[in-house]
């Protein structure tokens, strides 16, 4: 029997969990417990009552590997939902970074120009200078990022993604 | 039992358990569970068990679930209590074994200090509970309880820990038994999408070649899906093979019964699994001691996939139809449809089928060579199965040769009376399991076939079978080495045995004695069916010594990384085919 040959593809997934102690444990002692990538994820609680959390988490593996990883995810007791964004249509990504610059003289303008072209905010500002706010895709930071190596990038800090898919219904309704 | 008045913490625990129906907990005392003892101490309802380990106390509560279907529960103190629960945990875990662990933990407001036998329990568990809880707030005890059983005995079962804090125990609240409302996310799936399973029997009903495949989820189903599954092979006439942990689901007597399958199952079975056309996995999760090497396994097969765990699904194998449900409701349904579109199986083609299969039976690969002067070890296992089948008994095992060699020789024809450490092969199983299996059924023959080594591994709860008046039957078959160790050292590392020989084995028979135990030992095939007489008329625990011939390996078996069709059937086949260095790097 021929195995097919499984192209890796990245996805993004969404998962609703109670908002308890421990649960995000769970979720990435899944992970690494299980060998699966995590290249991004992100959580915080999002009900009103905030009963509950959204965790965004950007993973990559084999369409068989992506079904396991949300089998599994779905097992997990404090866990309601689990949807794949990738795969479910539609969606749109999104990350933020802050991104902090040094410099003096036409390096400080020059950042200045990009950051304004890339409709990053100036968030902190000294002499010598710059911590900017930057929304996007995240092609769209590793740009910038790319841009700010050469005028004096001292660090960066990045959310990681969220995501939700487009249209009028949520996860949960 | 719900009181208005508050009760203390260690009150409403064992409220809970006395409402959920519990009658007997495993366990052992310590600091950090020092008012549990308390209250067990002033009631009647729930009887304790005090084992001699912690390991002991969960593989009991396995061994209570096991033979009952109902959750077993075990106890246990802070630190080193917990994590000594730690195998027993991951065992129920990979043999899906509904347990209740009850771990005692330092006060709240030392969480984290580093207490005096503190560990993190939730932490050190995570991986190896279907879930668990950390409770800090009386309040929610009653809760917390009700739910633990819920998790563990629903879908597919597995073991909870809840953790339970000192001054937890002691603070008071009201007990108020929760209503039964449905989880706000836990949510099994117990039955199969219909759509799903007609597809499936119309792929079934026209099989030319068609196996059934089963797994210790039929036993967890329950002992209806047993008798449902009789009546889908009596229907179909198709033949079925089972996994170590499935069997006793089907009765090993039927001429449809081809034996286990995997690594060391039958030849027939395993070939059946290769030639297949269309193969029906009911609670089973191509292991890969089911499996053999993935890339050739069931090469020309459509797979049926009946689990209750979706991620069991497409894990190790891709199959064609997977139905996600409970194994004894999707057979009701396939029964049903089978019937109600009277469905015929291929008379003609399945005539051939079986005609293939006698054929694979005519090889005999269970035969092994009969001595006068040794016990054979399968030699053992036959008479052990003929003088005690009428008894009906319960069998526990090690792990080990001796525990394939009691899946092959011993016939299982109900569920529910077969306990072997499947997914985890813990050795040191046996022996908890059949305290716990003796505990639920005082009556019943209860014998733990072990092997020298394993038995090594938990001996100390011989005392408390003696303490307990319990009496197990411990048939160890002695051959001095860790005989699979030793077999595989044979087949891969060319003889040289690494730490596989037990030198200074203690006097098994003045060892149960001095446990206030009966030792017997036999050496001399002859007097082997007269010992094992004896052993069924002393009314107490008794370990037998049965010395058997120390270098017999057990065939047939799929070496690691074989396929199916690559079985080896005799010592004399395993020199003619060297196993791969791939091979070697599979456990």
């Amino acid at each position: 029997m021929s195995v097919p040959v499984q192209e890796i593809a990245r996805h993004t997934i969404s998962v609703v969990v109670d908002n308890e102690a421990g649960v995000l444990a769970r979720v990435i002692g899944l992970f690494s417990g299980r060998g699966y990538n995590i290249d991004s994820l992100t959580v915080a609680s999002v009900s009103e009552d905030a009963k509950t959390s959204r965790i965004t988490v950007v993973t990559s593996g084999t369409p068989m590997v992506i079904e396991q990883i949300k089998a599994q995810l779905d097992r997990l007791v404090p866990v309601h939902v689990v949807a794949d964004l990738t795969l479910e249509g539609p969606s749109v990504e999104r990350e933020l970074a802050l991104v902090k610059v040094a410099g003096v003289g036409e390096h400080r303008v020059e950042a200045l120009r990009l950051a304004d072209a890339f409709r990053a905010h100036v968030v902190d500002s000294t002499n010598s200078s710059f911590v900017f706010e930057l929304t996007g895709k995240s092609t769209k930071i590793d740009a910038f990022l790319n841009l700010m190596r050469e005028l004096g990038l001292v660090e960066v800090a990045r959310t990681g993604i969220v995501a939700l898919a487009r249209g009028k219904t949520g996860l949960e309704s | 039992m719900t009181t208005a008045e508050p009760i203390s913490g260690a009150d409403i625990v064992l409220r809970s358990l006395v409402d959920l129906g519990v009658d007997v907990v495993f366990g052992y005392p310590g600091g950090a569970v020092l008012p549990l003892y308390d209250a067990i101490f002033q009631q009647n309802h729930i009887r304790h068990i005090l084992v001699r380990h912690e390991q002991a106390a969960l593989h009991a509560a396995e061994g209570y679930a096991r033979s009952t279907g109902k959750p077993g529960v075990a106890l246990v103190t802070s630190g080193p209590g917990a994590t000594n629960a730690v195998t027993g945990l991951t065992d129920a875990l990979l043999d899906s074994i509904p347990v209740v662990c009850l771990t005692g933990q330092v006060a709240t407001h030392l969480i984290g200090n580093d207490a005096f036998q503190e560990a993190d329990t939730v932490g050190i568990t995570r991986p190896c509970t279907k879930h668990n809880y950390l409770v800090k707030d009386v309040a929610n005890l009653a809760y917390v309880m009700h739910e633990a059983f819920y998790v563990a005995t629903s879908g597919r079962p597995g073991p909870v820990v809840i953790d339970l804090p000192k001054d937890i125990q002691v603070a008071k609240a009201p007990y108020i038994r929760p209503s039964k409302a449905q989880h706000r996310s836990y949510r099994p799936q117990i039955k199969g999408d219909l759509a799903s399973i007609k597809e499936a029997v119309d792929l079934l009903a026209k099989a030319k070649k068609p196996i059934i495949y089963i797994g210790g989820g039929i036993i967890n189903s329950g002992p209806a899906a047993s008798q449902l599954l009789r009546e889908l092979v009596r229907l179909t006439g198709y033949p079925i093979t089972s996994t170590l942990m499935g069997l006793g689901a089907f009765p090993s007597h039927d001429p449809h019964f081809l034996g286990m399958l995997g690594m060391h199952g039958t030849y027939e079975a395993n070939l059946a699994m290769h030639g297949c056309d269309v193969m029906l996995c009911l609670g089973a999760r191509f292991d890969d001691r089911v499996t053999g090497r993935v890339d050739a396994f069931s090469p020309h097969s459509k797979k049926i996939h009946v689990d209750i765990d979706r991620s069991s699904i497409n894990k190790n194998v891709h199959v064609d139809i997977g139905i996600v449900g409970d194994a004894g409701h999707v057979i009701e349904d396939m029964i049903k449809i089978w019937k109600s579109k009277i469905c015929k199986p291929d008379e003609k083609a399945l005539k051939t089928w079986w005609k293939q299969i006698d054929e694979w039976r005519g090889r005999k690969c269970l035969a092994y060579a009969k001595r006068d002067d040794i016990i054979m070890p399968q030699y053992a296992i036959e008479r052990l199965y003929a003088l005690t089948k009428n008894k009906n008994p319960y069998i526990t095992t090690e792990v080990g040769q001796h525990q394939m060699w009691a899946a092959q020789f011993f016939g299982f024809d109900k569920p529910n009376h077969w306990m072997t450490s499947g997914g985890l092969g813990t050795m040191g199983y046996g022996l908890p399991a059949a305290i716990g299996a003796q505990i639920a059924h005082p009556e019943a023959l209860v014998i733990d076939i072990a092997g020298e080594a394993s038995i090594l591994m938990n001996i100390q709860e011989l005392s408390t079978a003696v303490q307990h008046r319990l009496p197990v039957k411990v048939f160890i078959l002695n051959n001095e080495y860790m005989g699979m160790v030793r077999q595989w050292q044979d087949l891969t590392y060319g003889g040289r045995y690494a730490e596989s020989y037990t030198a200074a084995l203690p006097d098994f028979v003045r060892l149960a004695e001095a446990f206030g135990a009966s030792g017997l030992r036999v050496s001399n095939p002859a007097d082997l069916d007269a010992t094992i007489q004896e052993m069924m008329k002393i009314d107490g625990p008794v370990l037998v010594d049965c010395r058997v011939a120390k270098l017999e390996n057990c065939f047939p078996m799929m070496p690691s990384g074989a396929a199916h069709n690559e079985m080896i059937l005799s010592a004399e086949d395993a020199g003619l085919s060297p196993i791969s260095d791939e091979g070697k790097a599979l456990v």
